[in-house]
């Protein structure tokens, strides 16, 4: 019935009423399960977002006078199924799914509240979970996965989703109706994958979440100090895969991974809004419940056997930053012991030379640099500012001024932006 | 943003914990409350607080530290447990609180708060009083 999803309350300037808002907040807490109900019932998820809709103006309508429902959740689910029924009585389509709703119906409307409460109950969150596994399934590109995620699962507006990619509306909602596309073409289910389904399936399902995390992370280097929301959606679907699959090691990997990286957010940004890294960050800026989450995720994901997983490895790589009260506290034979074995799981060019940077910081420039030589050749670097960038501090570190000199001028030409440049100049004139 | 919701204190909850059964099925309830605020991403943390008999008040007044041993009078000033939530605005936090099973036996209070961001403080921290902060802190923290 409404064409496009977005906020109801708003559009009909009701927003300042506070019952309204009250309902639309509870609306918020159950649109996801209410969501994936829908869609596993329809197997359509545009079908399911109307039926959603739907189901908030019946809301709107009748909690004013009859208060909020015991269950509002049930009670959504069952207005929006009452309103499925409607549509395809209209239709005259699909009769045999008509009667076999209807009886359902029936029978519920004959059952006590505590059963109709059981009935309509997803104890253990499986729909939900089958609707994050239907969003990030792997027939839709990484972007329109993290699109359609935080349109369905986390219930952003086409137009929050525009503003925080730092994109416009019409190209988000083109993406997301590309992905619903894709969904539907491929028939896949809203079910939760099961034995080696899962494995198989599960990391596209974090890859997905890490990158809406990022997406937020990197931006925080921005000209706006405003923090945007995206490190805080993907955190809560972190938090909501770690509830749902508490006995998966790298989904505990991946919150760990993201708890403490968040845990810097207020000091990436020095007081002239500038990017501040990691070594010269005020770390009693650090947000230390964070920390203390992070680490205790990343204990739940060893104590599971899966101290290896690259999520869990690279959570362990910023637990030894975290745990470190000043930089110079920093254990960096812990952190060149884990690359050593991050790179055996996830093996790339870029953790390569990171490994040489954190083994020089363990054993001295040489080790740096005789890591970094066995590198130099791979395709990925070869226009990559920070491999002579890193060559040029281990070899200012050993004493090797003019070499040092050479290879952060060439750094300097390689650099993406002008601040980068400019700071690589200074190292190359500083030598 | 996030909110602390306290539970306040009630003469019952200063006296102790109740009796095992009654204590039992709060758990139960309680419990179950807080894995749906875990499951939708808004618990990052919680937890109760012993009666005040059992906590000091350190009292200030210029150069003076006065430390007052509890019990303290007034129990429904006194806080008998917290949660600190991650919710998108005031809304969001009282309908998760509405959903809250009895915190006490008998009538009992939550209040939400929300935090202080760094935004809130606006004109107040200029770029040179933000620099001043981290000065501090920095010392703080290599302390």
């Amino acid at each position: 019935m409404l064409a496009s999803p977005t906020n109801f309350a708003d559009k009909a300037g009701m927003a300042a009423d506070p019952t309204h808002r009250a309902i639309e907040a509870v609306f918020r807490i159950e649109r996801a399960r209410l969501m994936a109900g829908l869609a596993r019932l329809t197997r359509d998820v545009d079908r399911a977002e109307e039926l959603a809709q739907d189901a908030l103006l019946v809301a709107l309508t009748e909690w004013p006078t009859s208060g909020v429902p015991a269950n509002p959740g049930a009670w959504l689910m069952a207005a929006a199924k009452r309103r499925a029924i409607d549509g395809i009585r209209h239709t005259q389509m699909r009769e045999r799914k008509l009667a076999a709703l209807a009886r359902e119906m029936d029978e519920e409307q004959g059952m006590s509240a505590e059963a109709l409460e059981a009935a309509l109950d997803d104890p253990l969150g499986d729909e939900l979970l089958g609707l994050i596994f239907a969003a990030c399934h792997p027939v839709i590109g990484p972007e329109g996965r993290a699109a359609l995620t935080l349109r369905l699962v986390g219930g952003l507006t086409v137009e929050e989703i525009a503003r925080a990619f730092l994109s416009n509306e019409a190209a988000i909602a083109a993406r997301i109706t590309r992905a619903k596309k894709a969904i539907a073409k491929a028939g896949v289910q809203f079910e939760v994958p099961r034995g080696a389904e899962l494995a198989a399936r599960l990391p596209s399902v974090l890859e997905v979440v890490y990158l809406i995390f990022n997406e937020g992370y990197a931006a925080t280097a921005g000209p706006s100090l405003v923090r945007p929301p995206l490190c805080g959606e993907a955190q809560r679907l972190g938090r909501i895969l770690a509830g749902l699959m508490p006995e998966q090691p790298e989904v505990l990997g991946l919150l760990a991974l993201m708890e403490i990286q968040a845990s810097r957010l207020a000091a990436r940004a020095g007081p002239d809004g500038k990017f501040v890294p990691l070594t010269e960050q005020n770390r009693a800026r650090w947000d230390q419940l964070l920390i203390r989450r992070g680490l205790n995720a990343l204990e739940r994901a060893e104590a599971l056997g899966g101290a290896n997983g690259p999520y869990a490895l690279q959570a362990a790589l910023a637990a030894c930053h975290a745990r470190a009260r000043r930089a110079e506290d920093t254990d960096w034979r812990r952190i060149a012991a884990l690359y050593d074995r991050l790179r055996q799981v996830m093996p790339s060019p870029v953790v390569e030379l990171n490994r040489a940077i954190a083994h020089s910081m363990a054993f001295g420039p040489d080790a740096g640099l005789a890591l970094v030589d066995q590198i130099a050749d791979a395709a990925m670097l070869r226009n990559y500012a920070p491999l002579p960038a890193a060559r040029g501090d281990f070899l200012l570190r050993a004493g090797r001024r003019a070499e040092a000199k050479a290879q952060f001028e060439a750094a300097a030409a390689l650099a993406g932006n002008d601040r980068e440049r400019d700071y690589l100049l200074r190292r190359a004139a500083d030598c | 943003m996030r909110v602390m919701v306290f539970v306040k204190a009630t003469e019952d909850s200063e006296k102790g914990l109740g009796p095992v059964e009654e204590m039992k099925e709060m758990f139960d309830a309680m419990g179950k409350f807080n894995e749906e605020l875990v499951n939708a991403g808004v618990m990052v943390a919680g937890d109760g607080l012993k009666p005040s008999s059992h906590g000091k008040r350190i009292h200030f007044d210029g150069p003076s530290r006065t430390v007052i041993d509890g019990p303290f009078a007034e129990a429904r000033e006194l806080v008998a447990g917290y949660w600190i939530w991650e919710v998108k605005d005031m809304d969001e936090a009282v309908a998760w609180a509405k959903r809250c099973p009895n915190p006490m036996m008998g009538p009992s209070d939550l209040e939400i708060r929300p935090f202080y961001e760094m935004e809130d403080f606006g004109e107040v921290l200029t770029p040179e009083t933000t620099e001043r902060y981290e000065r501090i802190t920095d010392k703080m923290a290599s302390e």
